[in-house]
């Protein structure tokens, strides 16, 4: 029988099982995803993010929308009724870092895409409650007035591609112009019209 | 998954299980459930001692009813790499059980209002059937058009009977199904600012208001005559073919103070109706049509 005090009094052996016990879960449940053609290759079509599209995301990032907004659809009818067909992993491959987020204080964004238009994106994040006069999002109003200058915009892609991105030299060697001068707000808007139409593999006809 | 990578989540699995299980017979203590001991730990700070005592029972039991759960839900579900579990469940399976089973409630509920014309689910004995296409409209369109239809500025009012493509039902339907894209052109460039500011005032007497001061009436009329009229027509009535707005019933989309209309003169507007044929099926689509067209025939 092994005594606690051996344990206790050796410390280094101490860490050494801790160790040994805290990753078994990691091991199991997360290492093996990496190999598994599920969670590492992109769903069929799938193209990347414009230069536009790309730095709204990232305001989307810097103004903490993920922190309200799921981009997770589970597969339940409840869900897939509201917001079309549920999150499948091999649709994320290519983001980096993920958005999925884990409450929802608003709505699930996964394929908001095209479900609004234009105009009312830009007026909902100038002010909500201006279309939704019931709603309790933070205004946006500073969208509008900060416009880009593209400068990172290139080296941005270029890091996805060390990633995996598929981002082609075309594409990088344009970016600074295709945003420069562009506002944040049609940068953001861009972004959030593309979620769910960067490929067509699903039906999201309910 | 391949055969080395199933083989290594259910050999890590099981070990964690059992080596948890393993740890905690192996660090019973040899009197049995006995609440307290005479044995400490040996050292004692400001007289104060600690006690070596064993598990309480209803503890250990727990933990011993733990790894049971665990190796019963791994024989039920799936967990252990590529064995399915005993029941066969799957996330998707559950979800193909839930829509099958809303399919074999709801479609003949859809399938029994699909079969009715517009004009028909007005009628009191339809009640149900408009009130479905009421609580569509409100999950579907009320972010745009308001929860009463009443619409915002940029978002058509649904209840004033005044249509920029149409009011039959047909006609609302191919706007819910295909969408509408609004083109009014900017004419900036073409007019200059004391050209629009003119049509603009101009544009205002067309309902009846006062022209603004510093304007030249005249002119904005000429310009009018040659640039507006191919969509608003001539006697400014607006064209449903093309969503073109009814100038003189003082009804506006965008505003119709002076500051507002000559904006839409300069800037041009592109109003989008979103498509709804990939969001949402025909029935329903039918239905919201249904509701819609009540909302301005509801006395007819």
């Amino acid at each position: 029988m092994i005594k606690h005090e051996t344990i206790e009094k050796n410390i280094g052996l101490m860490i050494l099982l801790i160790i040994i016990v805290i990753s078994g879960g990691g091991l199991a449940e997360i290492v093996p995803l990496f190999f598994q053609s599920s969670t590492t290759k992109p769903i069929e079509g799938l193209r990347t993010y414009s230069a536009l599209e790309l730095e709204g995301r990232d305001i989307y990032i810097r103004e903490g929308c993920h922190v309200c907004h799921t981009q997770m659809i589970r597969p339940f009818r409840a869900e897939t009724e509201r917001y079309g067909h549920y999150s499948t992993a091999n649709e994320h491959v290519w983001e980096h870092p993920f958005l999925w987020g884990s409450k929802r204080t608003g709505p699930d964004l996964a394929r908001v895409g095209g479900r609004y238009s234009d105009d009312w994106q830009k007026a909902h994040l100038y002010n909500p409650r201006d279309v939704v006069p019931e709603s309790k999002m933070p205004a946006y109003p500073w969208l509008f007035e900060n416009t880009l200058n593209g400068k990172d915009t290139a080296a941005k892609m270029e890091t996805l591609r060390k990633l995996g991105v598929p981002y082609t030299d075309e594409q990088i060697s344009t970016a600074r112009e295709d945003v420069q001068g562009k506002t944040e707000i049609d940068a953001l808007v861009a972004y959030l019209q593309s979620l769910g139409k960067t490929h067509s593999v699903y039906t999201n006809k309910r | 998954m391949s055969a080395f990578w199933s083989a290594w989540v259910t050999v890590i699995t099981l070990a964690v299980i059992l080596g948890c299980a393993w740890l905690l017979f192996a660090t019973r203590k040899s009197e049995k459930f006995k609440e307290t001991t005479e044995q400490t730990v040996g050292h004692v700070y400001d007289g104060i001692e600690e006690f070596d005592n064993p598990l309480p029972q209803w503890w250990f039991y727990m933990f011993v009813a733990t790894v049971i759960f665990g190796l019963g839900y791994l024989m039920l579900y799936p967990g252990l790499g590529n064995f399915k579990g005993l029941l066969g469940w799957t996330s998707h399976n559950q979800w193909e059980t839930e829509m099958q089973h809303a399919e074999e409630v709801y479609r003949p509920v859809f399938a029994k209002y699909a079969a009715l014309s517009v004009e028909e689910l007005q009628l009191p004995a339809n009640e149900e059937g408009l009130k479905m296409g009421q609580r569509m409209f409100a999950n579907n369109c009320s972010v745009c058009h308001g929860t009463a239809g009443t619409g915002a500025i940029g978002f058509p009012n649904l209840t004033d009977d005044d249509w920029l493509y149409g009011g039959d039902p047909a006609t609302i339907k191919q706007t819910l199904i295909n969408g509408r894209n609004g083109g009014m052109p900017a004419w900036a460039d073409v007019l200059g600012e004391d050209g629009v500011r003119d049509v603009a005032s101009y544009v205002m007497t067309l309902s009846g208001k006062e022209p603004v001061a510093g304007t030249d009436i005249a002119n904005g009329e000429k310009q009018y005559q040659a640039l507006c009229t191919a969509c608003h027509g001539a006697d400014a009535k607006g064209m449903h073919a093309l969503g073109a707005p009814n100038l003189t019933d003082d009804i506006w989309l965008y505003g119709g103070s002076f500051k507002q209309i000559a904006h839409t003169i300069r800037a041009g507007r592109a109003g989008v109706m979103p498509a709804q044929k990939n969001l949402l099926s025909e029935d329903k689509i039918h239905l919201i049509t249904a509701y819609v067209y009540s909302l301005s025939n509801s006395d007819k």
